[in-house]
């Protein structure tokens, strides 16, 4: 292949020519869309990625002096649990959007068209209104003196209202909640492709319904999947608003601290390395992703 | 006679109110190769469906070597399917495609390759074992699926317009390797197309199928010579159909008058004002420059059609009908614009009763 485009090989004056006539419209193609990139993504992080490599001023200044000290305090044992613990929430959130959406997604894929869309507004119908709102009526429902603890006390399950509010529990199904269209959109969109006719040749070659699943199904759905995880992992790890309000600022994730520091505590340094994790954290991912899949299959909806 | 490995009693299958296949009933004999063949939309799938068991029946039993099979998911039933768009599992290559039935069966690893290597083998597919379903032609996408159906050793294989997406060079070459291929397995082989010229090369036995129900049986020549409905007569080969009435009988003679004219027929059973069809082949039409005693059907010559050795002609009747005719040889007596007497041997036409509907 190789050797037959090496024979064919033009002289010096051809090849600048052709050298010329390739790059310019692919650097105008690329051209605007790399200037954009440039300043609203790569100046950014690496201004964050700087920031957390110097070292905090006695005022809550950034003194521009080379120190590893933020790195140095994400091991303390208090960030470090902070950490872990978030690593936890975001691994079990994203779990149970998956456990959790991929029936779901299922089912409406196998719906038809019409009545398909009509579920996926259901989805996106709480997705689109105000957040905090939808963050502060969970609140409300599980309040002491909430409909979910009187119903509770009506029906006799519980003497005295039951503490729901500013709980590990209650944040971890705010955060659910809140993250589930991340999850349900790409799975539907990926079984939604997914032909009913394979899942008949493999039923008709013998498979049982749960083998089709794990030898079909599955590996088919895998971008999907991935595309799921993603997007509800990296999310989860750095949002603050649901910890800040289902846990009444008592629970603390990394997302709180980095907003602490940025805000009240004005660590910058500290911040930006809490995010310079955040970031590696993501960057992970998508490598292994990339490493199992074409990006091009990536289903972002 | 040989057994019948396929029952099909009183099949029904409706989808909500449209009744897609009525009270069918089939029996298919063991190592024959049997067509349904009709329109596209006349429940050929539906009826393969249900064999297969991706549909259920409204109505009827289907039993698979005696035994029915209304309670048995696909997965559990002895046959196998050959889908209309091959369906090959394209995260899969083609050695896993073929081996997936094995597979799951937990076949021991070095019997599925022994297997898989001869299936291949089969279908002339040595060497593309890593290939992706992607990076196949149609014909070859197509011989995987076959392959992929075969080694499970089905009882019956059924395969629905398997041909179908090919282009017309392949698909007169894979017909005779298809059927090359049942031969020498001795497979059921239960085919679907609504191509009648691929259902007279390939079958054994066809069954012609027309707004669900099955209106005629038999072998590609009996189907071919001795259509029993009208619908059979113009749906296989070429075909003039006339409908008229019955004039006389005189034995098995029928003289039946049609708007096109008078003309005769031999048929058994006909009474004298019942109303009936004639189909006469274009290769069966006669054409004389005088008229001919029991018939009465003049007409203009129209245009000619030569096909290599073969002359292809219309003839425009009196009631603005066009009879086709075609003979093997040019004959120099007949020119365009000539009126001539068409008539034909009574017992190369079919008398056809006239059904309902
Ligand atoms: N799943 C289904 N739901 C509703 N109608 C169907 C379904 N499958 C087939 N049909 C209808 O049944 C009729 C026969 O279809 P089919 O068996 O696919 O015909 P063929 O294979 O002979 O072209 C068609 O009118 C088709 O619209
Ligand atoms: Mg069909």
């Amino acid at each position: 292949m190789s050797g037959k485009t090496k024979a064919k090989r033009p002289g010096p004056g051809m090849r600048r020519r052709n050298l010329r006539r390739n790059t310019l419209p692919a650097l105008a193609q690329a051209g605007p869309v790399s200037v954009w990139m440039i300043v609203f993504v790569t100046l950014p992080t690496l201004f964050i990625i700087y920031i957390s490599f110097m070292s905090r001023g006695v005022f809550g200044d950034v003194v521009y002096e080379f120190s590893l000290e933020s790195y140095q305090t994400l091991l303390d044992a208090t960030y470090f649990k902070v950490i872990l613990k978030s690593l936890r929430v975001a691994v079990f959130t994203t779990m149970a959007c998956l456990v959790i959406g991929y029936p779901f997604a299922y089912y409406i894929a196998r719906k038809p068209r019409e009545q398909a869309s009509r579920l996926i507004m259901l989805i996106m119908i709480p997705f689109w209104t105000n957040s905090l709102m939808r963050l502060n009526s969970w609140l409300l429902l599980f309040q002491t003196s909430g409909p979910v603890n009187n119903f509770l006390q009506w029906a006799g399950l519980t003497d005295s209202p039951i503490t729901f509010i500013y709980t590990d529990g209650l944040v971890a199904l705010g955060m659910v909640t809140n993250m589930l269209p991340f999850a349900v959109l790409p799975l539907y969109s990926t079984i939604e492709k997914l032909e009913k006719s394979l899942l008949e040749a493999s039923s008709d070659l013998g498979a049982s319904p749960a083998k089709t699943f794990m030898r079909i199904t599955l590996p088919l759905t895998f971008p999907g999947i991935f595309s799921a995880i993603i997007l509800t992992f990296i999310p989860a790890l750095g949002i603050y608003t649901v910890s800040d309000i289902l846990g009444g600022g008592k629970v603390l994730y990394i997302g709180n601290i980095i907003k602490n520091q940025f805000g009240q505590i004005r660590n910058w340094p500290l911040g930006a390395a809490l995010s310079v994790l955040l970031l590696a954290i993501t960057a992970l991912l998508i490598f292994i992703y990339t490493r199992f899949a074409k990006l091009e299959d990536m289903e972002v909806v | 006679m040989a057994e019948a490995i396929v029952t099909l009693t009183d099949v029904e299958k409706s989808f909500g109110s449209n009744l897609v296949v009525q009270k069918m009933n089939l029996d298919i004999e063991a190592g024959e190769f049997l067509t349904l063949l009709g329109p596209s939309g006349c429940g050929k799938t539906t009826t393969l469906r249900m064999i297969a068991g991706f549909e259920d029946t409204s109505a009827g039993s289907i039993k698979v070597q005696g035994e029915p099979v209304e309670d048995k998911e696909p997965y559990q039933r002895d046959v196998n399917t050959v889908f209309q768009n091959y369906s090959l599992f394209p995260h899969m290559n083609v050695y896993d495609n073929v081996a997936y039935g094995l597979t799951i069966k937990k076949v021991p690893k070095d019997e599925i390759k022994t297997r898989v290597g001869k299936m291949l083998e089969l279908v002339q597919l040595t060497g593309y074992e890593k290939r992706k379903p992607d990076a196949l032609s149609g014909g070859q996408k197509q011989r995987v699926a076959i392959a992929r159906a075969l080694i499970n050793n089905p009882k019956v294989l059924l395969l629905d317009e398997p041909l179908g997406a090919l282009d017309l060079k392949l698909r007169k070459q894979m017909q005779l390797e298809l059927k090359r291929l049942q031969k020498r397995l001795g497979i059921t082989f239960v085919y679907v197309t609504h191509d009648q010229e691929e259902a007279l090369t390939m079958s054994d036995r066809i069954a012609v199928m027309n707004g669900g129900v099955i209106d005629q049986l038999g072998s590609p020549k009996e189907i071919y010579d001795h259509p029993k409905t009208r619908f059979v007569a113009s749906f296989i080969g070429e075909s003039n159909i006339f409908d008229g009435t019955v004039q006389a009988v005189d034995g098995t003679l029928l003289t039946v008058e049609t708007p096109a004219g008078l003309m005769q027929t031999r048929g058994e059973g006909f009474a004298v004002g019942e109303a009936m069809h004639i189909s006469i082949r274009p290769e069966h039409l006669l054409a004389e420059k005088q008229p001919v005693p029991g018939f009465d059907l003049a007409g203009r010559v129209k245009d000619f059609t030569y096909l290599g050795t073969a002359v292809k002609t219309a003839i425009d009747l009196k009631d603005g009908t066009e009879a086709k005719f075609s003979r093997i040889e040019q004959d120099a007596e007949c020119a365009e614009g000539d009126t001539v007497y068409v008539h034909w041997k009574p017992e190369k036409s079919v008398a056809i009763k006239k059904t309902a509907g």
